[in-house]
């Protein structure tokens, strides 16, 4: 499965959730694959996607509120991952694709290929925390975490394709604000 | 029992403040400048606590997305790490943020609050973020100062001098 098909997987089971898409080819890939007013690309800001989503979460308890991360945005604000845990987020799901590289920047390694992210998940309090890498096992885990209490963390191993990279994010910063925020209020 | 009686006041008579200005979202980093602040938002529990800054700041961009009215509350050495989140996340998105700063190094201090407490005024002015720095008995008006940036969909920072809510 490539990252390209793990975006499109998960979206296609995302109802009216928001979502908040990581900076880079998750985000581009997000917004070639479906779009959806409650789909929130972030450009800039490497990172902060999970931050965002936790916030979100916080504010809007009775929605489930996802983060479709990537495995370098993950290790550059690990400290998201506790914060899940130890506010325990119940309608926080944190979903990373993790392709073991940076492959917007050109590919170079990222530390995901020898560190097991779902174990430092586990250990900072997710309820609960696993690792895919089938487009069958995506689907299944991924429909009964949307229906489960959380906070929730699930590593999507992903390869990745030879195809050209999506279009970056068309639309404005700012009318991606107003179009998210309206339709989450 | 770390904050002055005065100090407590003061917390309680912002915190106030803040309420009625409608903001009910708040989250941060501590600083024993903002100690009595905290502890009587935490009271309320109103307040969640951030590992970084610009992880708060983050936190907090998603609670307005989502209709609160959010403050983020920190040291101004957590300035440098807000910086990114500041101008790639809320001044392009146009996301409002309120951040009540802890002013170390404005005069004499550790060695390493000096450098930051020369320049933070300078550094927000830089990329265009606006910033007050009020006196003990002016924290009602500077909120009324940072409403009219809000309303522009811009950040506000609200520097906090060392004795208002703690040392």
């Amino acid at each position: 499965m490539t990252g390209r098909e793990a975006v499109a997987i998960a979206m296609s089971l995302f109802k009216d959730e928001p979502v908040v898409y990581a900076t880079g080819f998750i985000a581009r890939n997000a917004q070639a694959a479906r779009r959806r007013p409650e789909d929130f690309y972030m450009i800039g800001s490497m990172g902060i996607a999970s931050s965002i989503a936790q916030g979100i979460a916080l504010a809007k308890p009775r929605r489930k509120v996802i983060a479709l991360d990537g495995d370098g945005a993950v290790l550059m604000n690990l400290g998201a991952l506790p914060t899940a845990g130890a506010l325990n987020i119940k309608n926080f799901i944190h979903i990373v694709i993790d392709n073991g590289s940076y492959e917007s920047t050109g590919g170079q390694p990222s530390f995901s290929r020898s560190v097991a992210l779902e174990r430092v998940a586990r250990s900072s309090g997710y309820r609960h925390a696993g690792c895919v890498s089938t487009p069958a096992a995506l689907k299944k885990t991924l429909r009964r975490l949307l229906k489960s209490s959380g906070p929730s963390f699930l590593l999507v191993k992903v390869t990745n394709d030879k195809l050209p990279p999506e279009p970056r994010v068309i639309d404005e910063p700012e009318v991606i604000t107003e179009r998210f925020s309206r339709s989450i209020r | 029992m770390r904050w002055s009686s005065e100090q407590r006041e003061n917390a309680k008579r912002f915190s106030a403040a803040l309420k009625r200005a409608g903001f009910d979202f708040f989250t941060g980093v501590p600083c024993s400048l903002l100690g009595a602040l905290i502890e009587d938002l935490d009271g309320k529990k109103a307040y969640f606590p951030a590992v970084r800054e610009d992880a708060a700041i983050g936190m907090a961009a998603g609670a307005w997305l989502a209709g609160r009215r959010p403050a983020v509350l920190m040291q101004n050495s957590g300035l440098g790490y807000s910086l990114n989140v500041l101008t790639s996340l809320n001044l392009i998105y146009r996301i409002p943020v309120l951040c009540v700063i802890s002013y170390r190094g404005l005069g004499p201090d550790a060695p390493e609050h000096l450098v930051m407490g020369k320049s933070c005024e300078a550094l927000l002015e830089t990329i265009g973020v606006e910033s007050t720095v009020p006196e003990a008995a002016d924290m009602e008006r500077s909120l009324a100062w940072a409403e009219s940036r809000l309303k522009n969909k811009m950040p506000a920072v609200i520097f906090i001098k060392k004795g208002i809510f703690g040392t």
